[in-house]
């Protein structure tokens, strides 16, 4: 941008492309009160025999947490559709590392893990 | 911040617009989702250690319940409440670069390395009590009233593993602060321009992410004792 062309194009860019997304602040303040009251109710619920969904309500608030923080603090939400896509790419990348080699390990109780 | 578009920084700051790029959304967007791929690189890192994690817990329940019951559970939550906290800073922080208000952004920047020093040292406190109850892997370890406890190594190795690694990304993590919390006072960062202070949010709360998940799976496997009795 020559400064030649003068205030009007600089003006007119800045309009155009310069919008920070501004999230109200009560926004954060509203998603740590919640992540912290999960923080507790997770730790409290640990204490509490559920059988073997202990892990399955655990692993769900830590999936809720991470969510709120990956679109809220992260602005994720506010973000263009390719960074979302990348983001999702991304966990539905880790979630094939984890889910397949763990479906092996569910299901085969002959295959052993390297040490056994 | 409109009354300023006339002396708007971005010409006069040259890390403002580079020239390869069409404007500075362009410029923003690209830098936003470069550091994305970067993070995408670290969630297969850390995602190793997790299936190791979930893989060797799977062969060894109990080991892995009993040697949870060794963390301190309160210690482990109250942790968590101070790294959330320091992403709460760090997200006001971002917040207030964007709005240009640069006494607050030091101000929250300095806090989100606060809060991550106290993170720190709860941590370390909690590996010197490991060190010294002798849980740390190796020929001196003891688990004592342990279920399986040649096997709670296991879990040792990757809890020392894990926060380790989680504990060294704090530590870069805190490094970077203190050069942007120097920059941030200089007036480095204007609402046209902050993106460092952007992006280094966004590492900052991937590594929260990866205590939120580490704090369960830790902390919290068998808390009321069930598989143990």
């Amino acid at each position: 941008m020559a400064s030649a062309h003068g205030a009007n194009q600089h003006g007119a860019n800045h309009a155009a492309h310069s919008e920070n997304h501004i999230v109200p602040k009560r926004v954060y303040f509203f998603i740590f009160a919640t992540l912290i009251a999960l923080t507790w109710v997770t730790a409290l619920v640990s204490r509490i025999d559920l059988g073997r969904w202990n892990i399955f309500v655990a692993l769900a608030i830590a999936i809720l947490k991470a969510s709120l923080v990956i679109l809220f603090f992260m602005h994720v939400k506010y973000s263009t559709r390719l960074t979302k896509f990348i983001v999702v790419c991304g966990f539905f990348w880790l979630s094939l590392l984890l889910f397949i080699t763990m479906a092996d390990l569910w299901t085969r109780s002959w295959m052993g893990v390297p040490g056994r | 911040m409109d009354t300023n578009v006339a002396d708007a920084p971005e010409i006069a700051n040259p890390s403002a617009l580079q020239h390869h790029f069409e404007n500075a959304e362009q410029q923003r967007d690209a830098s936003t989702i470069g550091m994305w791929s970067f993070l995408l690189t670290e969630i297969m890192f850390f995602g190793g250690l997790f299936l190791a994690y979930f893989a060797y817990r799977q062969a060894y329940p109990l080991a892995f319940a009993s040697a949870s019951l060794k963390t301190d559970l309160w210690l482990g939550a109250a942790n968590t409440t101070v790294l959330i906290g320091s992403s709460l800073t760090m997200a006001l922080a971002v917040h207030f670069a964007a709005i240009g208000k640069r006494q607050l952004l030091v101000l929250f920047l300095i806090l989100t390395l606060i809060l991550g020093g106290v993170f720190l040292g709860v941590k370390a406190y909690e590996y010197h009590d490991k060190w010294v109850h002798h849980e740390i892997p190796g020929p001196h370890f003891e688990c004592e009233g342990c279920v399986d406890a040649q096997h709670t190594q296991l879990f040792f190795s990757l809890y020392f593993g894990m926060t380790g690694l989680h504990a060294s990304h704090m530590i870069i993590g805190a490094g970077i602060l203190l050069v942007l919390i120097w920059q941030a006072y200089k007036g480095k960062f204007t609402p046209d321009w902050y993106t460092p202070i952007e992006n280094f949010g966004l590492y900052w709360h991937f590594v929260d992410i990866v205590w939120i998940f580490l704090f369960p799976l830790l902390y919290l496997i068998d808390r009321s004792g069930r598989g143990l009795t």
